[in-house]
């Protein structure tokens, strides 16, 4: 028998505020433990939540661009549960009504396109974080609590069972995570926990539509974990299956060393969070203005970008993909072609020679000015220097920023070119080899190829090599 | 007459008049303290420094002749679950017998900002929970009536310090009458404000959809002055009220125009105490003969406010408690795993009657049994807040008893604790609808105890509330304010 896989992702992200959800606390990343806090997030008793305005339009923001529907009016629950990391011992969050229901995000997948639709979109609250004293939880003798993170802002998006493979999971999340940054809603780092995503997973005999039992896979703390882990636990199910076994419906640990799923029997019951609308804050009404003005003032996002580039510029898939999730490149490129229609040369340039010395150089793309490398190719194309010439002056141009036309006068790079200056070398290689003039007159033609690289060494490689291959052969036939 | 059984609008006149010193003041309270505390027992925390400190400073200014506060030099007495900066705030809890805050609450700051003397923090039941402070997890309060009786809770404290001149104004908070009823206990005006009238940041929460914070006091016009001191929006609490607050002091002068007034039936209802019933209808009377239009009013959801109050309070309540688990402050009875340490510290840190109410508002919230509890009792509450507004269509006022007997003896209803829930009977549903109201004495009764009539206005019309209070003080038969503190040893104070 078939299995059809169907993997629903929840995703937590925090968003990009400067100040917590509910208090003025920073939201700074790797400070000292517990200097990010205050009354509020540490929960002390009579102390009360206020919201962040930034928060409530960065979790609109985002939801609009996964084309959620935001709710007029929203509401806040509390979910109850005893943990050191819970200040409160309940988070604030969303259950009955959550800012945005349902959206999709269109991942393109083996050449087309498909949706994934989302479930719900909602803001919450950060825990903090505890830190044992051992390697792990197990045989830890104390642990520590750092409550810098309790309070920052988090977005749950939850998608529907959509996703049909590891690989698929990991697309969509690569899309969700430029889809973010283009909105600048989260900054979506998986290594600072900024991003975390936990998967249900359940197998079906191909052709049903009623879904199997899941499991659900939690610590899987990269894209790749993503991918290898969902990977895993589907072979792990469909071998269970074949073998005429039932899938429990349990919770899995990935297992980042052995690279295996491990379900954690036992140590999930059925939780029962006491859900009750947040007597501490008002219901949250949007006024369909801001709604709107948010909507309007939503950047071009990924997909739209990578469409129009390729329309605008003609560029390929690769170079559309690059210089969308490449923002900073792609914005480069734009500014360059601007003032530079030879799009195609450009775009080569860009994305070969010029991301090559960007990496080499650490620098960032935003320091380096188009206009320079516009300068450059035009030198190229005016034949003022040659190829060779061009790679390495953009190499000086990115490590110093000094200008093209600066560096071809301060180090004499001008192209060596014409028959007067060229001729001179040209007969004195043919004079200088005579064996090898003799080879390529028996026919041997690569023998030629030698000789052009005399001639080009004479020039300081500054010449064309077509053209010293056009004056040699004239030479010899002589 | 000495100057502890002054009103605080008398002493504020005498103070502004140079006639006496704060520092006069708050020594004559302090004596008072040290003779009568002893027996009434109203505070947890006593603050002589801080309260001579703070008149020497206030005297120090006014001598400069700077703008003053007109309550700056009077002293006060705060409910110990108002978060105090550098001073133990206990909730009359073991859970948080060591805990200091590190803020103010915003009544707090506002009181300091004015200038008053903090006495101290009075006694209550555990977490705001109970109806005569014997719930406290330290000793009870006497009502200084009768020194073998309650003094009515949770706000016992404020009310028996008040009332035996050990403070001349208290805040206490109102949940389901927590400020009425023992300022009905004690012969004093009580007034729980609107919701959201007066912040709740720092006031360590019991219920938060209806925690309220108000002033006890010996009048109308000292209840008035304190709440201008303490009544406004503030930003850090998301359900204060942001419409402006009026000059309630002012607003006590004038006419009181044409009034309809309505006598709640379930207020009077025939179990009552029928001295308590006679004073009501007294007053009621009173108003009726100065051009008050009197009639009677049933609110027909008022039966189900009860059992709806001890559904979401309770509800609230094990959610906002929570967060006592020794992790952060407050008691930690240790253990070897994080489960123990959270269980023992709470079964050691919490009374029975917060540990009745957590299990209760749990058993509320879980999973199945939601719909039938919780979400019918609030259902009912919407029923309930739909009554009132019906009834203010048709009167200005409502009134009533506010509590169905006067002050019952310390341990009547200690292992009873739906009896203790019933002495609330007439405080609940103004909480739960969330409109203002306030307990005004109407007299003693033949054992020589203090009866209160309860008025309910519209919402943020508090100040109706006082001025009917006030015009009631000029106009009623007199009678004693302040009890003489009798002692079981013999003589009084």
């Amino acid at each position: 028998m078939k299995y059809e896989v169907a993997i629903g992702l929840e995703i937590h992200l925090e968003l990009q505020t400067k100040s917590k959800l509910f208090c003025g606390c920073s939201t700074t990343f790797g400070r000292e433990p517990n200097v990010n806090c205050c009354p509020i997030c540490l929960g002390l008793p009579g102390t009360l939540p206020v919201f962040n305005r930034r928060a409530i339009e960065l979790a609109v923001t985002a939801a609009i661009a996964l084309n959620s529907a935001v709710s007029d009016q929203s509401r806040f629950d509390r979910k109850n549960y005893h943990y050191p990391d819970l200040p409160k011992a309940y988070q604030i969050s969303q259950y009955e009504q959550p800012l945005a229901r349902g959206g999709f995000l269109e991942i393109e997948s083996e050449q087309s396109f498909k949706k994934i639709k989302l479930e719900r979109v909602h803001l919450e609250e950060e825990a903090g974080k505890l830190i044992h004293s051992g390697s792990s939880i197990l045989g830890s003798e104390y642990s520590l609590v750092d409550y810098n993170r309790a309070g920052i802002p988090l977005l749950e998006i939850v998608t529907a069972p959509d996703i049909r493979s590891g690989r698929e999971a990991r697309l969509f999340l690569e899309d969700l995570r430029l889809l973010l940054l283009y909105t600048g809603a989260s900054d979506c780092k998986m290594e600072e926990g900024s991003l975390r995503c936990d998967a249900n997973i359940s197998l079906r005999p191909s052709g049903l539509s009623s879904l199997g039992t899941k499991t659900e896979v939690k610590n899987m703390n990269s894209f790749r974990a993503v991918e290898t882990a969902l990977n895993f636990e589907a072979k792990r199910q469909e071998a269970i299956l074949k073998a005429g076994g039932s899938i429990a419906q349990e919770t899995c640990h990935w297992d980042e060393a052995k690279k295996e799923t491990i379900p954690l029997r036992g140590k999930e019951g059925s939780s029962d969070y006491r859900y009750f609308p947040e007597p501490d804050l008002l219901p949250l009404t949007l006024d369909r203005a801001l709604i709107q003005n948010i909507s309007e003032q939503l950047p071009e996002l990924p997909l739209q970008r990578r469409t129009r580039l390729k329309q605008q510029y003609g560029l390929e898939a690769g170079e559309a993909g690059l210089f969308t999730e490449n923002r900073a490149l792609g914005d480069f490129f734009e500014s360059a072609a601007e003032e530079y229609s030879n799009y195609r040369s450009l775009a080569k340039w860009v994305r070969g020679d010029l991301l090559y010395q960007i990496r080499e150089s650490g620098k960032p793309v935003e320091e380096i000015q188009p206009k320079q490398l516009i300068e450059l190719l035009t030198l190229l194309d005016q034949e003022t220097i040659n190829r060779p010439v061009a790679k390495e002056l953009l190499s000086e141009m990115v490590k110093s920023g000094k200008g093209p036309k600066e560096l071809v006068k301060e180090q004499g790079l001008e192209r060596v070119s014409g028959r007067e200056k060229l001729m001179p070398l040209v007969e004195r290689v043919v004079a200088e080899n005579p064996a090898v003039v003799e080879k390529y007159l028996q026919g041997k033609d690569k023998a030629i190829s030698f000789l052009v690289g005399r001639v080009m060494a004479l020039t300081g490689g500054r010449a064309d090599p077509g053209e010293i291959n056009k004056l040699l052969k004239e030479k010899i036939s002589q | 007459m000495e100057l502890y059984q002054k009103t605080a609008a008398n002493l504020s006149l005498m103070l502004q008049k140079k006639e006496v010193s704060s520092v006069e003041v708050v020594q004559s309270f302090l004596d008072r303290i040290e003779l009568v505390e002893p027996h009434v027992k109203a505070f947890i925390t006593h603050t002589p420094l801080i309260a001579l400190e703070t008149a020497s400073a206030v005297d120090k200014k006014r001598l400069l002749g700077e703008d003053l506060h007109p309550l700056a030099g009077v002293p006060i007495a705060i409910k110990d679950n108002l978060c105090t900066a550098g001073l133990r705030t206990t909730c009359a809890s073991r859970i948080l017998e060591n805990f200091i805050p590190p803020y103010d609450a915003t009544v707090v700051e506002a009181i300091k900002r004015a200038g008053m003397p903090l006495l101290g923090k009075t006694n209550m039941d555990e977490f705001a929970m109970g109806s005569s402070t014997e719930n406290s997890a330290f000793f009870s309060t006497a009502n200084p009536w009768n020194l073998d009786k309650v003094p009515g809770g949770s706000s016992g404290g404020s009310a028996a310090a008040v009332s035996t001149g050990m403070a001349p104004l208290a805040l206490g908070s109102d949940t389901g009458g927590s400020i009425r009823q023992p300022a009905s206990f004690c012969g004093l005006i009580g007034l729980r404000p609107t919701y959201g009238r007066v912040s709740r940041y720092g006031l360590i929460a019991f219920a938060s959809s209806l925690d309220q914070i108000g002033p006890l006091s010996l009048t109308a016009h000292d209840s008035a002055l304190l709440m201008d001191v303490v009544a406004g929006y503030d930003p850090l609490d998301s359900t204060s009220l942001p419409e402006a607050v009026p000059d309630y002091a002012a607003g006590l002068e004038g006419e009181i125009k044409k009034l309809r007034v309505g006598v709640i039936k379930q207020n009077l209802a025939d179990g009552f105490n029928p001295e308590v019933k006679a004073a009501v209808l007294k007053l009621v009377a009173l108003l009726g003969a100065n051009g008050a239009e009197i009639d009677e009013i049933s609110l027909p959801l008022a039966d189900y406010g009860l059992g709806a109050y001890y559904l979401i309070a309770p509800s609230e309540a094990s959610s906002n408690l929570g967060r006592y688990d020794g992790v952060r402050y407050g008691y930690n009875a240790g253990g070897d795993n994080i489960e123990v340490m959270f269980s023992r510290t709470r079964g050691e840190g919490f009374g029975p009657e917060v540990k009745r109410r957590i299990i209760i508002g749990t058993y509320a919230l879980s999973a199945g049994y939601y719909d039938a509890y919780y979400l019918q009792a609030m259902k009912v509450r919407t029923l309930i807040r739909r009554d009132y507004e019906a009834a203010f269509k048709k009167f200005d006022l409502l009134v009533g008893a506010t509590t169905p007997t006067p002050a019952f003896n310390i341990g009547e209803k200690a292992d009873d604790p739906l009896q203790m829930y019933l002495s609330d009977i007439c405080n609940i549903n103004d909480a739960l609808a969330g409109v203002p109201s306030l307990s005004v004495p109407s007299g003693i009764d033949s054992c020589g105890l203090p009866l209160g009539m309860q008025m309910t206005a519209p919402p943020s019309r508090e100040g109706l509330l006082l001025k009917i209070a006030g015009f009631l003080e000029q106009k009623r038969d007199p009678f004693p304010l302040r009890p003489r503190v009798k002692l079981s040893e013999g003589g009084e104070l």
